[in-house]
Parts: structure tokens; sequence; C-alpha cells
């Protein structure tokens, strides 16, 4: 479980150039940590690379925070 | 009429990262080019081009970090960083701020480049082929766009002026320096940032410009020799990366700030040869006519013409383009300096027009033309000097820079002394 929060954070970090520390459950990508719409669409393309799976875009546009991120690739996981 | 000066320069060539240190090695008799290491050549016919000098930014070397932070560099293809890198240089020697919503909407921003992201379409259509349509970045399009070189411009310094692009060729810096100065007579802006950028070192650009029988193949031994214009032995250009820009402003705009003025934008001219896709007409007739209209544009005569860059790429089309440089000056051909600065930088595509633009600044400024390197045998009978091998300090109040595309397109500058 952390495992995946761990690799979730690693790829927001890389992609969105934030800290770390940032990065917390409720943190939105767009209002909290300087995404704009491609970097959203991006990093869901990420997480599908990373953990193997598909995230279709009605779905992916439901994924706004860090914590949504974690727990959509724990429950599709 | 409203005149228009250079008020600030940028460049990233493969000599130097900056202007002052380019200008120094290129005097120096430096070259920039040598074995390519940006990818791996061993399949295509050429194996060496004018790289940036990448380093950690000490002596000179581009260090992409010092312009582009890596989270933003992902979401641009390299033409667009060396833009960016040179339009920096270039506003900060300007000492040009657009505070002002009036201020930053009368700055505008034009940098073009011949073929823009090439890397980033030829990768792209590679993970495709690989992984399928869902993996392309939504960064692909707008990392290649041209445009976005003056898009990402602007956006860094909030300029909301006139924002556009030029794409012909090798002819694009020129063509962009020209336009871009003629918004600013016709009242579109006051302050200009304006050049080219070019990208080509991959695979698909040496082999795309190899099957064209366009760069030079036969110098991998030596190919700090292989730019030669005009030299007997040369075989081909060898293709560069990086990027120019110059700050063009209204002169008195200049002048009420106190801004240093490096050169005069006196003239500008264009013309097509309709003739064929690669090739120049064989009569220079292109050439001649696109000089002469920027001499006309500038009220100047060809015997006022002191020192020319010639486009000079080191192929067969040298001999035409000193042919037409012969017809337009006529006798004055003996009191007139052209050098090609192309056997050092090598050809930088949609860039060597601004990088040219520049080095005519500078040989305005410091009163010496630059070096034709390795033209050992020079053509018989021509009454220009082509300063071969070394530098020529002379008197220089007007300077052309010509430029030349595949398409049969033409432009050049006439540029004139500042108050520097």
């Amino acid at each position: 479980m952390s495992d995946i929060s761990d690799r979730v954070k690693k790829i927001v970090v890389e992609h969105l150039g934030v800290e770390e520390d940032k990065v917390n459950e409720n943190a939105s990508f767009i209002d909290d940590l300087g995404a704009d719409s491609l970097d959203t669409v991006e990093l869901v393309m990420a997480f599908e690379e990373e953990f193997g799976i598909e995230i279709p875009d009605d779905a992916a546009e439901t994924i706004q925070t860090f914590g949504d991120a974690v727990k959509f690739i724990q429950d599709a996981a | 009429m409203r005149r228009v000066v250079i008020t600030g320069m940028g460049m990233v060539s493969p000599l130097a990262c900056g202007v002052e240190q380019t200008w120094k090695r290129l005097l120096d008799g430096q070259s920039g080019i040598g074995p390519i290491t940006r990818f791996d050549a061993s399949r295509v016919a050429t194996t060496y081009a004018a790289e940036l000098p990448l380093g950690d930014g000490g002596d000179a070397t581009f260090n992409p970090d010092d312009w582009m932070e890596p989270k933003e560099r992902r979401k641009v293809d390299d033409f667009i960083l060396y833009a960016m890198a040179a339009a920096m240089q270039a506003v900060e020697d300007s000492g040009w701020v657009a505070e002002t919503d009036e201020q930053k909407e009368r700055t505008g921003v034009m940098i073009g480049s011949g073929i823009g992201g090439l890397s980033a379409i030829a990768d792209t259509a590679l993970l495709i082929k690989e992984k399928g349509p869902r993996r392309v970045s939504p960064f692909f399009i707008p990392s290649a766009l041209i445009n976005l070189a003056s898009g990402q411009v602007s956006i860094r310094f909030g300029f909301k002026g006139p924002n556009h692009a030029v794409v012909t060729a090798c002819s694009t810096g020129a063509h962009a320096i020209g336009d871009a100065s003629r918004l600013i007579k016709y009242g579109d802006a006051d302050v200009m940032v304006a050049g080219g950028a070019e990208s080509p070192l991959s695979e698909i650009g040496v082999a795309g410009f190899n099957a064209a029988r366009a760069l030079s193949t036969k110098r991998g031994d030596d190919p700090q020799s292989a730019s030669r214009p005009w030299d007997a032995d040369r075989d081909g250009f060898v293709m560069g990366e990086g990027a120019g820009v110059v700050v063009l402003e209204e002169y008195e705009h200049a002048k009420a700030r106190g801004a240093k003025i490096y050169a005069e934008v006196l003239g500008y001219g264009m013309s097509g040869d309709a003739y064929h896709i690669t090739a120049p007409a064989e009569n220079g007739d292109g050439g001649y006519r696109s000089m002469r209209a920027a001499l006309r544009d500038a009220g100047l005569t060809p015997a006022d013409v002191d020192y020319i860059n010639a486009h000079g790429t080191s192929t067969m089309a040298d001999t035409i383009e000193l042919g037409a440089v012969e017809r337009l000056l006529g006798d004055a051909a003996e009191a007139t300096t052209m050098s090609s600065t192309k056997s050092s930088v090598g050809h930088l595509l949609g860039a060597a027009g601004a990088v040219e633009a520049i080095f005519c600044v500078l040989a305005l400024r410091d009163q010496i033309a630059p070096p034709t390197l390795n033209l050992d045998t020079p053509p018989e009978g021509t009454r220009i000097d082509l300063a071969p091998h070394k530098a020529v300090k002379r008197k220089i109040d007007v300077a052309l820079s010509n430029s030349f595309g595949f398409g049969g397109t033409n432009a050049s500058l006439v540029l004139g002394r500042g108050e520097v």
C-alpha cells in the first residue's frame, strides 16, 4: 500500500518539479502543485505506464488530488 | 519613416554559449565542428556536425539548466530551448524591461525555425509504432510546433505584442529579422525579439540532408576542414545547431531609454528563384535580386557595401552566389570583403541568418571581417577579398548578410553602424 503511495509520489515530484513534502493526501495537482491541464494528462499516462493499468478518460477526470490517484491505483491494481 | 536599430543580441552557437565568446573564437579562427556525439551516427553517411559545446556553463559551454528548468524542458524540443537561451541573453543585453501593460503590448516576438521539432516528431512516430497512440505525450504538439519558440519566449517575458514565426528553411533567421523590422517600421510594435533557432542533429535530420546530397561526407578524418566555402575541394555543407536572437527597437524608443545601439537595420530585400526545390537558379538571379532589393530599401548603392556575410554553405551553390555578388558590385568588388562564417560554425539552417546578422553587427562594431576558414584554393579570377583563413581589419560602415533557402527563397539584410 505504502509502496503504491511512494511510487505515485515519486512520479508527481518528477513531473511537476515540486517538493516531496507538498505532495500530501489532499494536495490538488492543479490548485496546489502548479499543474495545468496538459500536466495532468501526462501524469495519468505516467501512472498507467508505472502500474501497467489503463485509466479511461472519464476516470482520469476524477483524479484531482494525490489521494485520488493513490486510491484509484490501489483499486485498479 | 520609423528607423529600426539593434539594441540586444543573444546567441548559442557551436563555438560557444554567448555572443562575445563566439565572436572571439570566430575571429581567432576556431572551428565548432567535430564528430557527432548527440546520436549514434554509425548508420549515416555524415559522421560530423557542428554541435553546441555542452557543459556546466563554465568556459562558455551550454548548460540547459541555466535557461529552462528540467520540468519545462520536457515540454519543448531542443530548438525551443536554444531559442529561449538566445532570447534571454538578447533581452538582458538590451536592458529592455517591459513593465507596463502598454510596454508589454508594444513588444513582440518573431523567432523562426527551418524545421522545428524534428526529433520530437521522429521519436513520437517511433513511440506510436512501439506502444500505440495512447502513449503520445500531451506536450508532443506544443514541443514541435515552430511558433512555440516565439510562444515560449513571450510567456517567459510577458511580451504581448505581435507573436509570429518565420519558416523559410535556411533563410528563416534573416527573414525573421527583416520582417520584424518591418513590423516596427509599420508601427505594429516598438520592440521585437527576433531571430532563428534550429536543432537538426538527429539521425532523421542527417539522413534527410544526406539523401538530398547536401552534406559534406568525405572529411570524417578531419571534420574541422569539412566546411570550406568557395574552396575547390568542398563537398557539401556541415550541419549545425543553435540559435541567434536580436532585440530590434524603434530608434527614438531606444534613444529615449538610453539603450546602447549596436547597429541599424538599413535595408531588407527578398526574392524567389521559381526554379528548383533545393538548387539555386544557376545564373544566381534570385540572390542578385534579393541583394538589390535590400540596397534599394536602404537607399544605398552596391559601392557602399564594405562587408558581405555570404550564405556560402560550402556547396556548389557558393560559386553561384559569388557570381551574383560580382554582378551586383561590378567594379566595387575590389573594395569589398566577403566571408562565410559557416566555415567555422557550420550551417545552422533556420538559425543561420540570425547568427550571421549578429556577426555583421559585430563586424561593424569592431571594424573587422571574420575569416573564411579552410579556403586553401579560392576560385580563380574573383576580385572580391574572401578573407581566407584570417580575419581582415578594415573600414566597415555597411554590411550585407545573405541567406538563401530550399524552395528558392532568398533574403538579404543591410546593416549600418550603430553608436557603440
